[in-house]
């Protein structure tokens, strides 16, 4: 076998020094660039598991939060909800690294508990019916409406941030990546090409 | 205070940077027969360990978008530069009014580890820019002459391509083209029926097997670095060849702060930083080849002020950090419902586009001078950050419906950036800030910058022509811009497209130019500089390959002198 007595970290240095002759490069080409891609996948896959202890958020916000993601990218009959691919955890993170998302996305919790209040007389957001929480989410989601209620345009702003911060989360994970149907990130000997163009 | 450590040793050249201009210095000097020693500011690159190809964003905490988030507009965690428009310790200012981002990579290849690896030829047309319009000047050095070099760099660092006899975009010695993808099938039913070119893109990544280097696997990903180094950077593909000559040292953390010159105005050394003891160091070599990137190798030269040179070195003419210019960018996309029909298909291919749109109005008068060429984008690409911003701007809500919209548009996406020529103006250009020094005590640079007139009506140009392709593609365009305002047409701030040149120009005349036509100094003649600095223009044509071809030719040039004694 062509690989014998070379190491894998032989055929990768090889590999990253690129254009240097009488290489193991010359005997092994295919097998060696395959080899590098396993390499990589197996050294960077490993997210230890575990359940995630909020860094920034408190147990209530966090939980706030946590409803919401999945309210805004749900479970269905295709594919797992936003809560199950990290959205919380994702949100958490960089929320607790970053004073500019600590301010919006912690007022914008404080600004939906206030406007519960008010609005259906529930002690918080969480303590609403579903019902009530959708009235919200319908009220928030959509810019137009503080043309109507300006009143709801810090809701509005707060609730963009959480949509994008959710969908940055479930796309990037492996059920949103499996749900959009991508097909790729892999060694392939040709391009094929396009299938065949839509008519 | 600070001991200087002086070398005892006397090189043949020393080398300042090691990107494509330093990297191809470094393979010709030392593969022709000279001592080199290589200063880069970065650290060494490792690509098994430092190169992100192949992984997942679920594979990082951050999915890619870096602690607090604050990667996601900012080049993002996969890609490979170690660097960005901000380095920590290492400022830069802008005067009042300008806004210039300065982009620098700091780590053996430099900016050639991410790079786009579009490897575009100027045209004979773009070397006589003054001759052709009365704007900016000709070039000392004609096609003809970089020719040969362009032909020798092809065929060395291996680029694909296709023989189109497009005049603006002249053909080179390619590998075949890989196929194309779907939005580009569609985009270039589109261009015929508006009389647009469209052709074949040329990238320096290999679809055949090219000096021991393996073909491209087809993940895409260029920009994160290539493990099995299948695209072109200078650390795998120049840095090498000159290492195993055995006549070259490599010292990086090395952070060049002034060229040394000698009673007989011949520079004698260089200072740099050594980063990691803080300490300053002298490197002694009969020749100095500055290609720490165009602003920093202005900077360097603008920092090492004589008696003999009191206004920098190899400035009498006062043009170094004059001529700046970037790459005109205006970007747009649109929403393409005849994509939503394609089955689930691996599109990755290459990295970058697979078809592009070469300047393709040169025999008509246009209400700007010059043009650019469109770059193709969209389609199945892996998910990541921002996939879905457009879809949750413009439709909103939440819940189910938002989760099938989002499978729904996946992969319809087209988008598209102009890239364009921009004229130098005397209102831009970078200087020594008199009052800031980064952390290593180097003075930074100020710059200046401005668009003009020209640049704008281009950028406007460019947004109809996106807007004319996606329409006709049956697709809803969906960017929008201001006519007004800091971005007027999209037009993005100065050093966005990261193609900053010009600030060490060649000419023939040493009243008005740094370098002559072989990138050697007017004033000194041991002293090169060969990255973007030389450049006399900008044209649409990205300008890594000219600056490898350039730097070959100054390298030989440079060899049959020090042949001769004469350096």
């Amino acid at each position: 076998m062509a690989t014998q007595g070379v190491s894998r970290r032989d055929i990768l240095r090889t590999l990253a020094m690129g254009a240097v002759g009488g290489s193991v490069l010359q005997v092994i080409p295919a097998e060696a660039a395959e080899y590098a891609h396993q390499m990589v996948h197996q050294a960077k896959t490993a997210a230890p598991a575990g359940k995630y202890t909020p860094k920034y958020f408190s147990p209530d916000q966090y939980a706030t939060i946590t409803a919401l993601c999945e309210m805004i990218i749900p479970a269905d009959e295709k594919s797992g909800g936003a809560i199950e691919a990290g959205a919380p955890e994702f949100i958490d993170l960089i929320t607790s690294e970053n004073e500019h998302f600590q301010l919006r996305l912690g007022g914008g919790l404080m600004w939906l508990g206030h406007f519960c209040r008010d609005r259906f007389d529930a002690s918080s957001f969480l303590a609403c019916t579903p019902e009530q929480k959708r009235q919200v989410l319908d009220l928030i989601a959509f810019r137009k409406n503080a043309k109507d209620d300006p009143a709801l345009s810090q809701g509005i702003a707060f609730f963009a941030l959480m949509r994008s911060m959710t969908c940055d989360a479930f796309y990037t994970s492996k059920i949103g990546i499996e749900d959009l149907q991508y097909i790729g990130n892999t060694s392939l000997a040709e391009f094929p090409g396009c299938p065949a163009l839509p008519e | 205070m600070l001991q200087v450590m002086r070398s005892p040793k006397v090189y043949d050249v020393c080398i300042i940077g090691s990107g494509a201009g330093g990297g191809m210095a470094a393979k010709v000097l030392a593969e022709g027969g000279l001592s080199v020693v290589m200063l880069e500011a970065g650290p060494p690159v490792n690509p098994e360990k430092d190169f992100k190809m192949m992984m997942w964003p679920y594979e990082l905490p951050h999915r890619g978008g870096g602690v607090g988030g604050r990667a996601r507009e900012n080049f993002g965690e996969f890609l490979a530069p170690n660097g960005a428009w901000e380095i920590e310790g290492e400022p830069y200012t802008s005067a009042p009014g300008a806004n210039f981002r300065w982009f620098r990579s700091r780590i053996v290849g430099g900016r050639t580890n991410h790079w786009g690896r579009i490897a575009l030829r100027f045209a004979p047309i773009d070397f006589k820019s003054r001759t052709r319009d009365g704007l900016g000047d000709d070039w000392p050095i004609t096609y003809e002459d970089l020719s040969p070099y362009y032909d020798k760099v092809e065929e060395y660092i291996g680029v694909f391509g296709s023989r189109e006899n497009v005049p603006s975009a002249p053909d080179g010695i390619f590998l075949p083209p890989p196929k194309p993808r779907c939005h580009e099938l569609l985009i270039k039913k589109a261009c015929d029926k508006l009389n647009i070119i469209c052709i074949p893109s040329r990238h320096a990544i290999l679809t055949r097997s090219v000096h021991g280097r393996v073909p491209c696997h087809y993940c895409g990903q260029c920009g994160r670095g290539c493990i099995t180094a299948s695209n072109f950077s200078s650390s795998q593909v120049l840095i090498p060849p000159a290492m195993q000559t055995g006549r070259m040292t490599l010292i990086t953390g090395a952070m060049a702060r002034e060229i040394v010159v000698g009673k007989d105005g011949k520079v004698e050394a260089v200072l740099y930083i050594d980063k990691a003891t803080r300490t300053e160091k002298r490197v002694s070599a009969r020749a100095v080849v500055v290609a720490a990137s165009a602003c920093e190798s202005a900077r360097l030269l603008l920092n090492s002020k004589s008696s003999l040179f009191p206004n920098g070195l190899a400035n009498s003419s006062g043009t170094v950090g004059r001529y700046l210019t970037d790459s005109v960018g205006s970007d747009g996309s649109g929403v393409v419902p005849a994509l939503e029909k394609m089955p689930p298909h691996n599109h990755d291919g290459t990295g970058g586009m697979h078809l592009y749109i070469p300047w393709w109005k040169f025999d008509r008068q246009n209400d700007f001078p010059r043009g650019y060429h469109i770059e193709l984008w969209g389609g199945r690409d892996m998910p990541g950050l921002g996939m879905f911003d457009g879809l949750c701007h413009r439709e909103e809500g939440y819940g189910l419906s938002l989760k099938r919209r989002a499978r729904q548009v996946y992969g319809t996406t087209v988008g598209m950036s102009g890239r364009g020529e921009m004229i130098p103006n005397p209102d831009t250009y970078c200087e020594i800030d008199p009052n800031v020094v980064d952390e290593w005590g180097i003075p930074v640079l100020r710059f200046h910058f401005k668009w003009t007139e020209y640049e704008l009506r281009q950028a406007k140009d460019m947004q109809e022509t996106f807007r004319s392709i996606i329409e006709t593609m049956g697709g809803e365009y969906t960017t929008k811009t201001a006519i007004d305002g800091p971005y007027p047409y999209g037009i993005q701030e100065g050093g966005k497209i990261i193609h900053e040149v010009g600030t060490a120009r060649m000419g023939a005349d040493p009243k008005t130019s740094v370098l002559n036509g072989y990138c050697q100094a007017h004033d000194v003649k041991n002293l090169f500089v060969t990255d973007g600095a030389p450049l006399v223009t900008n044209p649409d044509k990205n300008p890594t390959l000219t600056i490898l071809a350039l730097s070959w030719r100054a390298s030989e040039y440079l060899l049959s002198e020090a042949r001769k004694g004469n350096i």
